[in-house]
């Protein structure tokens, strides 16, 4: 007992704690796994209860409605259309925060510059003030750049990131200065450098960020609700929104169900296929 | 090949200056150690030639042309850092071939070099492994290759051996003679290792608190140490360095004794002196100091001087013991210390006295105020 007596090497603690693991698991997955049933039933089925514990017939027509057919509430966008827009701005977020955050924390360690230090607080002292505080003026100088309804008004505004630029600031911090001088004694300028040593050598972080942002771009909600007034420009997350009526009976259930679970699916698919990186990337530092 | 020629090299800090002007000629082929403490300005000086640091004043030129304003890859050198540097996402092959990668060699050729260089460092089984799947020493060898293979004009070398251990820093520091002496390039060499220095160096620059104290030969250095400081920084054990007082044709020692220097032009009388003399000249006359004070009063030797010791410790090594000493009657101020090399059998323990002569031509004499050594050994 002395040892084992924490994790329980008796079967009825054993027992016991897969029973607690498989509640919570149940507490977790029961939820997603119902937004699936109701997105295969008719909207008929979803309002009157109960609604059923196993998946109905309607599946494969509802998927096909809601992607090619297009939702009447929001104009007849389909939601391939909105996936296509949520994937674009997720990825233009991501791939734009990696390589703005990568060139200032480069600029910021490799260099030495008048006012290099100043740099650094200005991008650190944006980390205090939420989005939503300059969400106007933004807004106003987005309208003014006529970037309303474009995928570069949905982008931009969210691109520069004071958290990724100071994770690779860190980053590079640790890499020895006797790598650098070897690169420049075997004649590396500091673009080469950049693009020999110091990209292959983040490539790790630059996984784990990716995930992280991507995440946050594909969610993103204030900032699209305002910068959007076209449905066709809509992301998923604002489509969702829409979709829902304050009566029951206007709001396709089974529609919004298959919205959410194409929603989630791409987040999960990027973690999932990611996630050997991620790790790695979290865990290791491969100097 | 090259040569490397240092012209009053000087670096500061701010107003601060940390190498008070180095100039020496280095000849091509030649293979030059810059030996001395830590924080003398060793590595700075070698970064210089380098081009990583800023030279503050004077000229540096490599093979005639003057190198201060150029980059470090427009001097055609190879440097070769403490912690090897190797770049940790590239295979051994890719570490060795990316200078000349980028100096836009053929392909052909950069293997053919590389795997020159593979074969003269044994590293050929290791070309596709990455430096972390190396052990220290395979580490240090690619290092050398990555330099080899640019047949630069100049090799750099900053403290290449003290990561490795101590079996391993000998094997390497022959292997790195070998390989220097056959292909012939000019070589700069930091450490802080006064064996590594010794063994390796064709001539030897000591520093000291960003002078360069001494430059000669290994040995000459070794004979005729110009100061106190290079005196007791080359040479293990160090020498044994004790102030004394010059008396009417001989020196006082510790504890009041007068050793007699007959023939040896002292200054005048009164003045301070360190005396100077290495352990290994140092022979005992009764290494078996059964009855010391008797032996030593029968056998009056005129022709070498001879000190009376009291031994406080023997450290035996094996082959030979080290008697730390004190002078009777002296203290025990560390400066008063007295090594004496004796057989690794002797039978000396703490308490005894020893007697022991020496050599006049084995003994150094030095200004106890600034240190430089003055008259000439006989």
């Amino acid at each position: 007992m002395a040892d084992g007596a924490m994790i329980g090497t008796s079967l009825r603690s054993r027992l016991m704690g897969h029973f607690l693991l498989v509640l919570g698991v149940i507490v977790v997955v029961f939820p997603i796994y119902y937004v699936f049933v109701a997105s295969t039933h008719t909207v008929q089925t979803i309002l009157r209860p109960p609604l059923p514990l196993l998946p109905g017939p309607e599946g494969p027509a509802n998927y096909a409605e809601a992607i090619f057919g297009g939702v009447g509430r929001i104009g007849g966008v389909g939601v391939g259309r909105l996936l296509w827009n949520t994937t674009v701005v997720a990825l233009g977020i991501a791939v734009g925060k990696i390589i703005i955050s990568m060139a200032s924390a480069y600029a910021i360690v490799f260099f030495r510059f008048p006012l290099r230090m100043a740099c650094f607080w200005l991008i650190f002292i944006t980390l205090m003030l939420p989005v939503e505080v300059r969400i106007l003026p933004t807004y106003k100088v987005m309208v003014e750049l006529h970037l309303i309804d474009t995928y570069a008004g949905l982008i931009l505004p969210l691109i520069a990131s004071a958290t990724a630029t100071l994770l690779f600031r860190q980053f590079f911090m640790t890499i020895p200065n006797e790598l650098l001088e070897a690169a420049r004694v075997d004649g590396a300028g500091p673009w080469r450098f950049f693009r020999d040593i110091l990209l292959p050598l983040s490539l790790t972080n630059i996984a784990a960020l990716f995930v992280i942002l991507f995440i946050y771009g594909w969610t993103q909600y204030l900032w699209p609700l305002l910068i959007t007034n076209s449905n066709s420009m809509n992301t998923i997350v604002i489509a969702l929104r829409k979709m829902i009526s304050f009566a029951d009976a206007d709001t396709p259930w089974n529609l919004v169900m298959v919205t959410s679970i194409l929603a989630i699916l791409p987040p999960i698919l990027v973690v999932v296929l990611m996630q050997r990186w991620f790790v790695k990337g979290l865990v290791e530092t491969e100097k | 090949m090259a040569r490397i020629s240092l012209k009053d090299v000087r670096k500061s800090y701010g107003a601060t200056e940390v190498i008070h002007g180095v100039s020496i000629d280095v000849d091509d082929g030649e293979f030059v150690v810059i030996v001395g403490p830590s924080g003398c300005g060793k590595s700075t000086l070698l970064r210089m030639v380098a081009g990583l640091e800023v030279i503050t004043k004077g000229t540096i030129s490599i093979d005639g042309r003057v190198v201060n304003d150029l980059e470090p890859r427009a001097r055609d050198i190879a440097m070769v850092f403490q912690n090897y540097a190797l770049y940790p996402h590239m295979s051994v092959r890719e570490n060795m071939a990316y200078g000349l990668k980028i100096s836009g060699m053929a392909k052909p050729e950069i293997a053919a070099r590389v795997a020159r260089a593979a074969k003269m460092l044994e590293l050929a089984p290791y070309l596709d492994r990455k430096p972390r799947a190396l052990s220290g020493g395979q580490r240090q060898r690619v290092a050398m290759g990555r330099a080899l293979v640019r047949d630069p004009a100049a090799f750099l070398l900053d403290e290449p051996l003290s990561n490795l251990d101590a079996k391993l820093r000998v094997q390497m520091r022959l292997q790195i003679k070998q390989l220097q002496r056959s292909v012939g390039t000019t070589s700069l060499y930091v450490t802080h290792d006064q064996v590594e220095a010794m063994t390796l160096a064709d001539r030897l620059i000591v520093m000291n608190a960003g002078r360069a104290e001494q430059i000669d030969t290994p040995m000459a250095i070794y004979e005729r140490p110009a100061s106190t400081f290079v005196a007791g920084f080359i040479g293990s054990p160090a020498m044994n360095l004790v102030p004394v007082t010059v008396a009417e044709g001989g020196v006082v020692l510790p504890g009041g004794t007068v050793l007699a220097l007959p023939g040896l032009a002292l200054p005048a009388v009164g003045s301070a002196l360190r005396f100077g003399v290495r352990p290994e000249h140092l022979q005992a006359q009764s290494p078996d100091s059964g009855a010391p004070e008797a032996q030593a009063s029968e056998s009056g030797m005129p022709e070498a001087p001879a000190l009376t010791l009291e031994v406080f410790a023997v450290e035996t090594l094996g082959a030979d013991a080290y008697a730390h000493c004190l002078f009777p009657g002296g203290s025990d101020h560390p400066d008063e210390g007295f090594v004496v090399r004796l057989p690794g059998n002797t039978a000396a323990r703490q308490g005894d006295r020893i007697r022991v002569s020496l050599d006049l031509s084995a003994l150094h004499l030095f200004d106890d105020t600034s240190g430089r050594r003055i008259g000439e050994a006989v």
